[in-house]
């Protein structure tokens, strides 16, 4: 198992080395790529007047001179051992400042909305499980169908419609207090609850027919206490395996359902600077999101491990 | 040598006859998923004859008629230019489809070749393209698609390349998936002992035989597909301003919110609906083909 899992570690580091090279090609190589950008907001509005010496000083500053592949080293280097991952060309400060004052908000938006989306999906996924074939059962079905298919910015504009502007129940946007969290929060989970619920629905029905269920069914025992002790956990496992997709699911939400509310996070933070070409930012808006992603499929990988034993991974 | 090669071929028509048929029953006997058909078609005649009748131009501006709610004369409103919110919808039919196909298309395409690539050589070449498509299944996919967007720029060409990139991945890690089981079959065998070539092997065999799951995944993606071209024209990122789309019509309309509502709405409406249509016909023949296949959903 820890062959496993050291396996993973170091699939999951040179997935993020890829992911931080593509990142850095990508920036580098598009026209209005970061060494123009670079140029044109150390001389902003004077590139015309700037003196080709001028231009050699700035470009050697930065090291815009030497190949791609050697300014991507640096950067890494700056960027590992020095935190240094470049200053932002609107906000004028360091980005790594920016994304740990953003970082919060995206990890509380995101955390909430996880939290909603299991609670209710997994109960709402048992319920519909045991009244399997009646109305309940139906009802719930036919309300995941639109939870999945509803887009996230509609769900959320029309919460801000219903709750706001006509019950005047919560703020429309802002960022601070438990009101302004529940819209936001509840926008982004609908599609993660719904997909839950129908996994968990459908894994439950599997577990319940199997010969311990009906055994302990035999046995008089509760249907709370089979639900609990015998059946959960097994039909918990391919509950888990969608998690991590889910994860990915709900950051990228978050880029949307930030911007609806005005959410100070990572989400908007990269949406905002992809508009203004505030490329050291965007870089590091990436990589933060494909990092915490790529972080929640190896912790949910390890939840699997321990939730089913007769796994080994050699 | 060639009676083995037609007794194959045979075999393999035959099961493929008796699967149409099954096919055809089994969508009838589903009413969901009839019906789900017959709204796509309608979609589809929309979508087509749209630019083809002469409807009065979507992009009609008529200030004096603006922000209307719901009347005879504009059947769900006007918008807060006084364009007319139903001809708008009927629009972007045509474009929400069209890109969605293009981009199917695209990826399809690549996601098989690479997949069946992928998984017929093994080795080295399924090594590298295996960690290709893992890297790009790391990202989340509308982050992604934004950020090329942000870089290419508005436009059709650029929104289908950019969602292709995006979705390719998925088609080709189930197409490897396939193929790696497919390969193993003895028709697969008995090819090669007769000395097909590799191309052959993968055009004849391969890729008809494994790409009906293919097609079914990419049936049900068609709706994540469209509601990704209206999350980014919601952010204002994909299609330049003067091609009517139900994410940007919403995102104009949200403005308006507190007075004209509709505006806001029907297009979320519109955009539901279709996904849901796809979703519906996707699964359901997800579950005709593999009716042990339960609750798979995204994998």
């Amino acid at each position: 198992m820890y062959r496993y899992i050291f396996k993973r570690m170091i699939f999951t580091a040179i997935t993020l080395f890829a992911v931080f090279a593509l990142t850095f090609f990508l920036m580098n190589v598009i026209p209005g790529g970061t060494s123009e950008m670079i140029l044109k907001h150390t001389f902003i509005g004077l590139e015309e007047s700037a003196t080709q010496e001028q231009m050699v000083q700035v470009s050697a500053r930065y090291n815009l001179n030497d190949p791609l592949y050697i300014q991507f080293i640096d950067w890494l280097k700056r960027g590992i051992f020095e935190g240094d991952l470049g200053m932002s060309f609107v906000y004028h400060k360091p980005v790594l400042d920016l994304l740990l004052l953003r970082l919060p908000a995206t990890i509380i938006l995101a955390l909430s909305s996880m939290f909603i989306a299991v609670v209710g999906g997994v109960s709402l996924g048992i319920y519909a499980a045991l009244k399997e074939n009646k109305t309940a059962d139906h009802l719930l079905r036919f309300l995941t169908l639109f939870g999945v298919s509803m887009p996230g910015f509609w769900v959320a504009l029309v919460l801000i419609l219903i709750f706001s502007v006509y019950l005047k129940m919560v703020p429309v946007a802002g960022y601070g207090s438990i009101e302004n969290l529940v819209l936001p929060a509840f926008a982004l989970s609908i599609h993660s609850l719904a997909s839950i619920m129908r996994i968990t629905r459908t894994s439950m029905l599997e577990t319940l027919g199997q010969d311990y269920i009906k055994f302990a069914t035999a046995k008089g025992l509760p249907v709370n206490r089979i639900i609990s002790r015998h059946a959960l956990k097994n039909a918990m496992l391919p509950v888990v395996t969608v998690l991590g997709f889910q994860m990915g699911a709900m950051l990228g939400g978050s880029v949307i359902i930030e911007t609806v509310f005005a959410w100070p996070g990572i989400g908007s933070l990269l949406v905002n600077s992809i508009f203004a070409r505030d490329l050291y930012v965007v870089q590091a808006c990436i990589i933060v999101i494909v990092f915490l992603f790529l972080i929640v499929n190896f912790i949910v990988d390890l939840v699997y491990i321990y939730l089913d034993p007769r796994i080994r991974y050699g | 040598m060639i009676g083995l090669e037609i007794t194959c071929l045979q075999n393999k028509s035959s099961v493929f006859s008796l699967k149409k048929d099954g096919i055809a029953g089994k969508i009838l006997n589903r009413k969901d998923i009839t019906i789900s058909i017959l709204l796509l078609a309608l979609l589809f005649v929309v979508a087509i004859s749209y630019p083809l009748l002469d409807f009065s131009d979507p992009n009609t501006i008529d200030l004096t008629n603006k922000n209307l709610a719901p009347s005879a004369e504009n059947p769900l409103g006007t918008d807060y230019l006084g364009r007319d919110i139903l001809n708008r919808l009927a629009a972007g039919t045509t474009t929400s489809l069209s890109i969605a196909a293009g981009v199917s298309a695209i990826s399809l395409f690549v996601g098989i070749f690479i997949g069946c690539i992928s998984g017929y050589y093994g080795g080295i070449i399924d090594e590298t393209f295996s960690r290709i498509i893992d890297i790009f299944l790391s990202f989340p996919g509308i982050v992604f698609a934004l950020t090329i967007m942000g870089f290419l720029g508005s436009g059709v060409i650029n929104l289908i390349l950019a969602l292709s990139i995006v979705h390719w991945a998925k088609y080709a890690r189930l197409m490897r998936g396939q193929v790696l089981s497919i390969k193993e079959n003895e028709y697969v065998l008995s090819a090669k002992i007769i000395g097909a070539g590799n191309f052959h092997i993968m055009r004849k065999h391969l890729i008809p035989n494994s790409v009906a799951t293919v097609i079914v995944l990419a049936t049900i993606d068609i709706g994540h597909v469209i509601l990704s071209i209206a999350a980014l024209n919601f952010l204002g990122i994909g299609l330049p301003s003067d091609i009517p789309e139900w994410g940007a019509m919403l995102s104009a309309g949200k403005e308006f919110m507190r007075t004209s509502p509709y505006q806001t709405i029907f297009p979320g409406m519109a955009i539901t609906m279709v996904v849901i249509i796809f979703s519906i016909i996707g699964e359901g023949l997800r579950d005709i083909l593999d009716p042990n296949d339960t609750g798979g959903e995204y994998l």
